[in-house]
């Protein structure tokens, strides 16, 4: 039994403990904007928050998360998370979009630590997200255009 | 994969009556899988044609022959009929339409399916149509409601308005328009009168893949559903031998499993489950019949072909004399590795087998073909199998597979079940590994110059695997060459006083397939490396010597060549310590001039801006035409840069996952600044057409900041010598 915080609400799963958080998420709790990608942790498709922290969900077992709380694309609050998403629509930043949840988180988290990030800053914190359609011309576009709104 | 249609041009004249051919009898609609939805799932109640649907909500939306994973059809044909009803953006909508080979036919096709950039050229006058024609009968409804002439009848935004000051909204006049006939000929809006096409559009299905709320069929949960891993030969060709299942069914959750012809099937009741039995499967494979050359023999085979006379695919004036009385004679050979596509959401499926029918979800690209192979694989007719278009994580031509393979592994898994709900779920190592790659090809390039230092002869010869050849789609073979293996190696932009280009088709055991922009992918990099290397040694500029060599009849590309040297501000590829390379690349019936600025890192080419003039005919959406131009750029570099397939002595795949097939990451993502041509001709395609010169474009900046073109892509590959087979 696992019992951990998923988006503001307790929940509690029985499966076996070395099941990945991504399939916990999706197959269990329907979470379904968590996506996977990779499973190794190469591709951050699955990027959720882990107390805050973004994290990849394909290699994170799900004992890990007992007592956590855990931040899905679905559960994604407060002004920096409102400010990017706003930021990637008003620039059609998703082709495909498959990828785009785990951007949206990454960036997200990005902006609660860094308010006004350079490019240098933008590549660090989202090298580890890839987008096959090369839609990061305008995620990072969308990511300045999100801190300027904050800051504004 | 390249257009199908002998002659496109025609074949979109041939459309001119199609829209009236909609207006399906009652009986052919019921007949249709399109009948649930031209009937109303939802709560439309103006249908007038298959694509559209108003309701009293007022929305109006449009439904979408072409699977949408990321080029923008929802929005780009939903922009077509928006603009001919004269509807308010924030109206529409857009769904995928159902599997129906004659209503949703690809017109260049003359089946459902996507592909070939293909969906806006094909669909312009057909959507266009399909708008005017509901306009028109929304116009009837009014003129008989408010007893006034149609003619005296504005439409604007949404609303229909009459100078007496009565108006009302399309979903009002839903109802009344549904008893209307549909007219035979609606008079479509000359261009001067557009006031969406050529504006850039919002994306419709940007807030949805903003917030995780966008389906895909990795998101489909049926009740009691199963998921399936399959166990796929670790060889082209190999084939299960025997399969010890005691383990993998000790695995709690592990259902049941099966041997298919993919191989041997997984049934969990949940992904972990099927994926660690998998894993716990025993196989013992028979190799007797696989592909066990490794990629080193087949490139040194392939270069070994490559110098020999091969099938005559193009030529003019005398090559041989040309190079006998030539000043200076230059040859080349260049290596391009099989590729994966790798779309971010690997290949998956989602069937409900009901025993006398069959529910499909899939990201299917070739729905025709798909749609039969499932029905076929399950004993069913057509009819009896729905198939739902979904959402597709990126395809880049994967998820159009001429065998069918991925419907028929489905299939498989839902007959060795028996009724049931099943997900099919590739793994990213089944993926990499899984072959249909871009094919293996070497180009051999010879050229010749005179005392002048112009050119006087061009010969490339072309060695690679066919990909139509033996297929469902053996008929795009012309006079023995796949036009996939040979496109923009001919009709190349530029007037050749003498030419010579020939393909040899090659075996090997490795499946290959289209890869976004399928043969330009390797003939615009060989092609325009060789040619700069010409005129660097005819001591010509790169953008004046291209300019002074393009055809009369080929104004299209000087003009792009021209803007692009404009906003690039070329004065030659010297830039300080970085240089600029210059390629020009036609694919698809779009023009693509490109200039990419570089410097040197750690022996690595670093692309700092690309500049990029298209034309594209009329740009329908410029935004996204933008988006994809963008996008083919940093999927260009990826390859570039960074990708390759290799098998290994004995014939496996070497690679595995993105940790061994890196893909491009934003620090890598040049600038992209992209000018579009204003024209008025026929729209051509955009989703591929970014791709083929990004690559010669670094190449030429390479040479010129090292002093030697790169031979062999992947630059991280090291440069080899294919010597003798």
């Amino acid at each position: 039994m696992t019992d951990f915080k998923l988006n503001g609400r307790e929940v509690s799963l029985s499966i076996p403990e070395d099941t990945p958080l991504l399939w916990a998420l999706r197959d269990e709790l329907r979470m379904t904007g968590t996506k996977f990608g990779c499973g190794i942790a190469q591709c951050g498709a699955c990027t959720v928050m882990i107390d805050g922290v973004a994290s990849r969900a394909c290699v994170t077992p799900v004992a890990a998360v007992a007592g956590s709380e855990v931040t899905t694309i679905e559960g994604l609050e407060g002004r920096e998370a409102a400010a990017v998403r706003e930021a990637w629509v008003a620039i059609d930043v998703p082709q495909c979009g498959y990828c785009q949840s785990g951007q949206v988180v990454a960036a997200t988290a990005l902006l609660r630590e860094t308010p006004k990030p350079s490019d240098e800053d933008i590549d660090f914190a989202m090298e580890g997200n890839a987008c096959r359609c090369a839609s990061y011309v305008r995620i990072r576009q969308a990511i300045h255009d999100a801190a300027a709104k904050l800051e504004g | 994969m390249t257009k199908i249609a002998p002659n496109r041009r025609e074949m979109l004249a041939g459309a001119a009556g199609l829209v009236i051919g909609l207006a399906l009898p009652g009986a052919a609609r019921a007949q249709s899988g399109a009948a649930a939805v031209i009937r109303g799932e939802a709560d439309a109640v103006f249908a007038p044609n298959a694509f559209i649907r108003v309701a009293p909500d007022n929305t109006v939306t449009v439904l979408i022959k072409h699977i949408e994973f990321g080029q923008g059809p929802m929005t780009g044909l939903a922009t077509l009929v928006a603009e001919e009803m004269d509807a308010s953006w924030d109206q529409m909508r857009a769904e995928h339409a159902p599997s129906d080979p004659q209503i949703y036919a690809n017109l260049a096709f003359g089946i459902q399916g996507t592909g070939g950039s293909t969906a806006i050229a094909n669909a312009y006058l057909q959507m266009r149509r399909a708008g005017a024609a509901a306009r028109a009968m929304l116009v009837a409804a009014a003129a008989a409601r408010w007893g006034v002439p149609a003619g005296e009848i504005a439409v604007a935004e949404g609303i229909l308005s009459h100078p007496s000051g009565k108006s009302a909204s399309f979903g009002e006049l839903a109802e009344a328009a549904a008893g209307q006939a549909a007219p035979e000929a609606p008079r479509l809006k000359e261009p001067s009168e557009f006031r969406l096409i050529g504006t850039d559009r919002p994306r419709l299905d940007s807030r949805a893949k903003s917030t995780g709320t966008a389906k895909f069929t990795i998101d489909v949960y049926r009740e009691g559903m199963l998921t399936v891993a399959v166990a796929h030969p670790p060889k082209f060709g190999a084939v299960v031998a025997s399969v010890d299942e005691t383990a993998a069914l000790a695995v709690a959750g592990v259902e049941r499993v099966a041997r298919i012809g993919a191989g041997v099937a997984v049934y969990g009741r949940n992904t972990w489950a099927a994926l660690q039995g998998r894993d716990a499967l025993e196989i013992d494979w028979d190799e007797s019949a696989a592909e066990t050359r490794s990629t080193d023999e087949l490139a040194r085979i392939f270069a070994e072909a490559a110098r020999r006379p091969a099938t005559p695919v193009e030529g003019g004036g005398d090559v041989d004399a040309a190079f006998a009385a030539a000043a200076t004679t230059h040859e080349a050979e260049f290596e391009f590795p099989y590729l994966a596509h790798a779309p971010l959401e690997p290949l998956d499926a989602v069937i409900e087998h009901r025993g006398d029918s069959a529910e499909l979800w899939m990201g299917s690209q070739l729905q025709t073909v798909d749609h039969q192979v499932v029905a076929g694989a399950l004993g069913l007719d057509p009819a009896q199998v729905r198939i739902n278009t979904m959402l597709a994580g990126g395809s880049f031509g994967r998820r159009a597979q001429p065998t069918s393979h991925l419907a028929a592994e489905i299939g498989e898994i839902a007959r060795a079940a028996g009724p049931g709900a099943y997900k099919l779920l590739w793994t990213r190592e089944d993926d990499i590994t899984g072959g249909h790659y871009r094919p293996l090809t070497v180009h051999r390039l010879r050229g010749a110059l005179n005392a002048e230092g112009r050119i006087s002869a061009w010969e490339n010869t072309i060695a690679n695997q066919s990909i139509v050849a033996g297929s469902p789609f053996e008929m795009l073979m012309q006079d023995g060459v796949d036009a996939t293996s040979v496109e923009g190696a001919r009709d190349m932009p530029y007037a050749w006083p003498a030419h010579r280009v020939s393909w040899a088709r090659m075996e090997a055991g490795v499946p290959v397939l289209w890869w976004r922009s399928v043969g330009h992918t390797h003939t615009a990099y060989a092609t325009e490396v060789f040619l700069d290397e010409l005129l660097a040694k005819g001591g010509q500029d790169a953008v004046e010597g291209r300019l002074r060599l393009i055809r009369g009849d080929r104004p299209r590309d000087r003009a792009v060549l021209e803007r692009v040297a404009e906003i690039s501000g070329w004065q030659g590829p010297g830039r300080g310590d970085r240089a600029l390379g210059v390629a020009l690349h036609k694919s698809f019936g779009t023009h693509v001039a490109m200039i990419a600025e570089v410097s040197e890192a750690d022996g690595m080419p670093k692309v700092h801006k690309v500049w990029a003039a298209v034309d594209c005919g009329v740009a329908v959406n410029p935004n996204i035409i933008r988006a994809q131009v963008e996008g083919g750029v940093g999927y260009g570099l990826s390859a570039a840069l960074h990708n390759e397939l290799t098998l290994e002595e004995g014939g496996r795949v070497a690679q595995t996952n993105f940790d061994t097939y890196p893909l491009l990451r934003i620090p890598e993502m040049p600038v992209v600044e992209v000018s579009i041509i204003a024209s008025a001709e026929a729209p051509s395609g955009i989703g591929e057409p970014g791709v083929p010169p990004l690559a010669p474009a670094v190449g030429n900046a390479w040479r010129v900041l090292t002093g030697a073109a790169k031979r062999r892509l992947p630059f991280a590959a090291p440069e080899r010598d294919l010597g003798r087979a």
